[in-house]
């Protein structure tokens, strides 16, 4: 026997987008112990560290599209269908570049100068600190969601995105800092890996990006 | 008249049937929102359900029965021939009840209130001619089904509107919500005593002056204020649990007002759809024990009481279970949606009952449903499954007329 009222409403996207996030944010934080096992040159914890980075790549994934098949179009919801969707893909994107990153690093075993170390590490941890608040932010949203987007709670989340904004502008001046380290000792690398360490450089800073980004579409979701 | 004993043993036990099938499974809408917010437990709603129905049926479902006893069908054609009357109504009964089990076992969208009004429509052109049937009251019944969710819509997003802006939306939502959440019930007892008062209680033999019932309502709704009030002072912030969500206390403190328009909702079931039950088997009664076709006998007093027994029945022995499959489903609506739900349905659905116009309280809910997601109050709403909802009725009514005109041919190939 099926009830109709209970058929009104759609499975609530709020919880698993929270999990989705937690996801995501894993796979960001687990760049600082893959790079510190790759400067270390052991390719085997670097190999087992790759794996969970796709492993938790694939599980963004599933959550990714249970999500989609929750929401079709018939769905009336107090956000629009397309920002939800946006930012669910925004937040899949930092798996993505994890993933992109690993695979980059442990194919071509690459080695981290010696010059540069210090403050690279700093830098990925500091994308990895952006994608922490990005999931602060995104755990706001089942509060978001009480409060009907409005109020003492809205005016939370956006102070949250605010301090994103900063450390997503902290990551770029370390990019610079790193880029010019670099620079100052490129003659003396193999110019291979010298263009494959600005990628690696250039894509640790996309996480910080995404992760602005989230903000970005947390800030529209409050302004409809 | 010739018949007369089996003809009220006939319509005792068909309304017995209905009333029980609305027991087993239409309850389970009107208190779905209350268990599914986890504000009360099965048990405790099955408790709720059994008293308010029943109160609602006795104390408010008099105007109700008496149109569809007599506002429906003009019959003074028929007073040589009062038993088709009977006939009729009977198949109507049938029709109905035989409707209501055909679709909540195939799980489509039942309506009782339609299935019986397009059963008596159905009859009453067929048996007696179309001229039967007063058509400027199924007019503005079949209006009042299309304003009720709208009514109910507005009221509900009103009120959540009132709840955002005084209470969540605020830095400090707890101390607020223990302050104005007592407001809310009396407003909630308050509007649901009035009503009664003003509309109801003739049945019973109970009339009270304006002034009267304003001031008992006043009164009653102040008593019941205090008591929640009472409960949520004693409401302790969960730290734990807040640290994942903030607003969990601010929804325990909801819940007890949902408690609350539990009540009223099961009060404003009983009192509408109830009398749908019952309507048919006063009409056929009073025709039996008169051997005429009368306007004026009062409803009486068991019919009504036969109503709210048989819905109290039906909760004890299926309704168990489909409250406890619908509480299961429904968990996105919270406390303070879920009061906002009820309390403008459970209104809607009361005035109209005072009113003596037959709505569905599935409709009118699923109005109010709609109403909070205006509100941006709920995550997600399946307007597909809204659309099918509100289309029932289209179908109810046919669906009801032609079983019931099967029905009567059979009854007059019997008795006739």
């Amino acid at each position: 026997m099926t009830n109709y009222i209970t058929k009104i409403f759609g499975a609530s996207p709020v919880a698993p987008m929270q999990d989705h996030m937690e996801v995501c944010f894993r796979a960001a934080r687990a760049l600082v112990p893959f790079f510190e096992k790759a400067m270390a040159q052991e390719w085997d914890a670097v190999g087992e560290l790759r794996k969970q980075i796709v492993d938790l790549e694939h599980e963004a994934d599933d959550l990714k599209k249970l999500i989609r098949g929750q929401l079709p179009k018939s769905m009336f919801m107090p956000v629009p269908r397309e920002d939800l969707l946006n930012l669910l893909w925004t937040q899949d994107q930092i798996p993505n570049k994890a993933r992109d990153i690993s695979g980059l690093v442990l194919g071509r075993r690459m080695n981290i100068p010696e010059e540069i170390r210090e403050n690279f590490l700093a830098y990925v941890q500091r994308n990895s600190d952006a994608a922490k608040k990005a999931r602060k932010s995104v755990r706001e949203l089942d509060e978001l969601y009480t409060t009907g987007f409005r109020g003492a709670e809205a005016d939370f989340v956006e102070k949250l995105v605010g301090e994103l904004d900063e450390i997503e502008n902290e990551t770029d001046d370390m990019q610079a800092v790193v880029r010019s380290d670099l620079f100052a000792i490129e003659k003396n690398l193999p110019p291979v890996d010298v263009i494959f360490l600005y990628r690696i450089i250039e894509l640790v800073g996309e996480i910080g990006d995404m992760a602005q980004r989230i903000g970005r579409r947390l800030e529209l979701l409050l302004a409809h | 008249m010739d018949n007369a004993l089996i003809f009220i043993a006939l319509a005792t036990v068909f309304g017995l049937f209905m009333a029980w099938g609305i027991g087993a499974n239409d309850v389970a809408n009107a208190m779905a929102t209350s268990i599914g917010s986890k504000a009360i437990t099965v048990k405790q709603a099955l408790i709720v359900a059994g008293i308010f129905e029943f109160s609602g049926a006795v104390l408010a479902g008099g105007e109700v029965t008496k149109t569809i006893r007599k506002g429906i069908i003009d019959s003074s054609s028929l007073t040589d021939q009062p038993e088709i009357l009977i006939y009729g109504m009977l198949a109507a009964l049938l029709a109905s009840g035989l409707w209501l089990l055909i679709a909540s076992r195939r799980g489509w969208p039942v309506s009782t209130t339609h299935s019986i009004i397009g059963a008596i429509i159905g009859f009453a052109m067929v048996g007696i001619g179309v001229d039967a049937v007063r058509w400027s009251k199924v007019g503005s019944i079949v209006a009042s089904w299309i304003a009720s969710p709208l009514i109910a819509g507005v009221l509900s997003y009103l009120l959540f509107n009132s709840v955002q802006w005084l209470i969540l939306s605020r830095p400090d939502p707890l101390v607020r919500a223990k302050r104005f959440v007592p407001y809310y019930i009396f407003l909630a007892a308050f509007m649901l005593t009035l009503v009664t008062l003003f509309k109801g209680l003739k049945h019973v033999g109970l009339q009270t002056s304006t002034t009267e019932a304003y001031l008992i309502a006043t009164g009653f709704g102040l008593v019941v204020a205090l008591i929640g009030r009472w409960f949520i002072q004693r409401i302790q912030p969960n730290r734990k649990a807040e640290k994942r969500f903030h607003y969990f206390t601010v929804e325990r403190v909801f819940s007890v007002l949902m408690v609350v328009t539990a009540c009223g909702m099961a009060f404003a079931h009983g009192s509408n759809d109830v009398a749908n039950a019952i309507g048919p088997v006063a009409a056929v009664i009073s025709i039996a024990q008169d051997g005429i076709v009368t306007q004026s006998a009062p409803v009486s007093i068991w019919i009504l009481l036969l109503g709210g027994m048989g819905i109290v029945v039906g909760l004890a022995t299926f309704g168990r279970h489909v409250i406890a499959t619908v509480g299961q489903k429904i968990t996105h609506l919270t406390p303070s949606r879920g009061f906002a739900a009820e309390l403008a349905a459970a209104t809607t659905i009361v005035i109209a009952s005072g009113t003596g116009i037959p709505v569905s309280t599935t409709h009118t809910l699923v109005g109010a449903v709609l109403g909070i997601g205006m509100a941006r109050g709920i995550s997600a709403i399946d307007l597909g499954v809204v659309g099918r909802i509100f289309l029932s009725w289209i179908v109810t009514i046919p669906a009801g007329a032609v079983l019931s005109i099967v029905f009567f041919f059979i009854l007059r190939g019997i008795f006739g």
